[in-house]
């Protein structure tokens, strides 16, 4: 304070100054933080990645009783065509026995003319765990094992036992012809 | 940096012009002279040991950073590249890989000697929460260089380990994709790896430097954790300290260069020698063996986000342990009860590592139709390896009846004789 400051306008000089000070942090740090952000959404998907397109997979040339494992967006994405006892286990589960429940009916896409195809079971091959891939034909329920850490899939793709929280996912697919789907 | 009286007196014109503006002398003078217990043991000498370890690590790592290349093509391909055809590539790469080990090695030592002698409590706390900070960093810094040969256990580490981020309820999968920098471990993911990978390493050198200097404030704890009061319970820290450690260096060097020259994969995984396939996940996979007993505790619960939280706990319980042991005695040699519980927490830990390196339905051993599978045998030492911080340490320091301490490290270390006037010092 100076001396020629009188007593009056001591406290609004004060007033003024918190302001100020207040106000020029506020704007260095909303300037830090939009500088902030760039330097963390670049850790994020790039255009190249997010643009990583769809795959076209041809039903008919996969056997009764096979599986396809294809990779899309760095992840396999396993197409099996169940044999009728596969599909029949399947629908005939108990969901109460399911960590997850989900009918069968609910795990297919349907076509475009609103049926469901029942042999073909389309699913991320995930271990929903921790993204370990399954293994097919193995385990206690006929569907998959995840090597890893021991979780049970059946023959839908849903989890039964272990340490998963969730069945495998089914990604987003559409039949663009009969006997051909378009995943992504 | 040292809490004690400076002896250092510059000779030259030049030392003493230095010394006036930067006594950077004075500062390594009075590191050499600093002041520590006379009764120090072996178990002391795993902190020259460590300084050697980060040291080999940074300036191998620079070295094999010079041929190695991050992408997922190359990636495989130059480290075998450095194995095979660069001169000395073949001792260099593993002098890296085996020295992570052994850096483990040392620094499990290091903290099992903390945790018998006390050396977590007052006034060492902040010590302590230092050291556990660099093993953090530590772990993470070996993790993300274990991805970096894309070998199938880098690569499917990686994918395990980056999914415990997806189990972080509602932002779990966006957190995850933002690590990656991608839907699945890719490029990206390989290249950031390699670049923090670089950075941690010079991130723990900075935290031992404040390790260091938490230490020469508060002085060396010693094996009877009773405080030093005279002259006579110190030695200078050279020579009989840099000789005691440099002893115990060559012994630790030894065993390091066993396994560098004769086993140099033995402690690794023979999966890493396949390219990282995104299609096929090995059929067992298992971590380093020094990431084993938290990998144990992991899948100790059959649920995902409670299996992560006690990983993690294993962890954070170690932060917190200068507040939970309540007893005011420092080293178990006077605690005729917690020595046993500790030597119990020991076995334990082992057994936790046994249990992250098998399947868990495998069998222990089998009696018949009874029997212990390592599920159950995780569980069991889960449960001990908790209860040892949470509720044995902080109600033993209550009723436990410690032995009587001696007076002085110097009573302790020259028994009847300590009565002689301290002019043999």
């Amino acid at each position: 304070m100076s001396d020629a400051m009188t007593k009056t306008d001591a406290p609004q000089d004060e007033t003024k100054r918190d302001f100020i000070f207040i106000a020029t942090g506020a704007v260095a740090a909303a300037g830090a933080a939009s500088l902030a952000w760039p330097l963390i959404a670049q850790m994020g998907k790039a255009a190249d990645t997010l643009a990583a397109g769809s795959i076209e997979i041809d039903l008919s040339r996969i056997d009764e009783g096979q599986q396809v494992k294809m990779l899309w967006r760095g992840k396999p994405v396993f197409v099996r065509h169940r044999t009728p006892a596969e599909i029949a286990e399947a629908e005939s589960t108990n969901l109460a026995d399911c960590p997850d429940p989900a009918e069968d009916s609910s795990r297919l896409i349907p076509k475009a003319d609103g049926s469901v195809d029942p042999r073909f079971l389309v699913m991320i091959g995930v271990c929903t765990h921790f993204g370990c891939i399954p293994l097919g034909e193995a385990g206690d329920f006929n569907g998959w094992y995840c090597p890893c850490h021991g979780s049970h899939y059946d023959t839908s793709g849903r989890v039964r036992k272990g340490p998963a929280p969730k069945n495998m996912e089914i990604p987003n697919y559409t039949y663009i012809s009969d006997t051909v789907i378009k995943v992504g | 940096m040292s809490g004690h009286p400076s002896t250092y007196e510059p000779k030259y014109a030049a030392e003493k012009w230095l010394d006036q503006r930067l006594p950077i002398i004075r500062m390594g003078a009075d590191f050499m002279t600093f002041p520590s217990p006379r009764n120090l043991n072996y178990w002391w000498t795993f902190g020259g040991i460590l300084t050697l370890c980060l040291m080999t690590q940074i300036l191998s790592g620079i070295i094999l950073a010079m041929h190695y290349v991050p992408n997922v093509d190359m990636a495989f391909e130059s480290v075998q590249r450095i194995k095979r055809d660069v001169p000395f590539g073949w001792m260099l790469q593993p002098l890296h890989a085996v020295g992570a080990s052994m850096f483990f090695l040392a620094v499990y030592m290091h903290m099992f000697r903390a945790l018998y002698y006390g050396s977590y409590k007052a006034p060492r706390e902040l010590l302590w929460i230092i050291g556990c900070l660099i093993y953090l960093i530590m772990m993470a810094t070996a993790f993300l260089g274990y991805t970096l040969p894309w070998g199938q256990m880098s690569f499917w580490g990686a994918t395990v380990i980056t999914g415990f981020f997806g189990a972080v309820p509602f932002v779990g999968e966006t957190l995850q994709q933002w690590l990656l920098g991608g839907y699945a471990v890719n490029n990206a993911t390989l290249n950031r790896f390699f670049a923090l990978h670089y950075l941690l390493p010079f991130v723990i050198a900075a935290l031992v430097g404040l390790h260091v200097w938490a230490l020469h404030h508060v002085g060396q704890n010693n094996p009877i954790g009773v405080t030093p009061k005279t002259k006579s319970d110190t030695l200078s820290f050279h020579p009989f300290y840099t000789i005691k450690d440099a002893f115990a260096l060559v012994v630790f060097l030894l065993i390091f260069a066993f396994f560098l020259f004769y086993l140099p994969d033995s402690l690794g995984h023979a999966d890493n020698y396949i390219e990282a396939n995104a299609l096929q996940t090995p059929a067992h996979i298992v971590p380093e063996w020094y990431f084993l007993p938290f990998y144990a505790i992991l899948r100790a619960v059959p649920d995902k986000l409670l299996g992560i939280l006690l990983m993690i706990g294993a962890i954070v319980v170690l932060f917190i342990l200068p507040w939970l042991d309540s007893s005011k005695v420092r080293s178990m040699r006077f605690r005729p009860v917690a020595k046993w519980f500790f030597l119990i927490f020991l076995v334990f830990c082992f057994l936790l590592g046994w249990c992250g390196a098998e399947t868990p339905d495998n069998y222990v051993f089998k009696l018949g139709d009874v029997g212990l599978t390592f599920y159950r045998l995780s569980q069991i030492s889960t449960i001990y390896y908790f209860a040892y911080f949470l509720i044995i340490l902080p109600i033993l320091g209550l009723v436990e009846k410690p032995l009587i301490r001696p007076e002085s490290i110097t009573k302790s270390v020259l028994g009847s004789k300590a009565h002689v006037p301290a002019a043999a010092e």
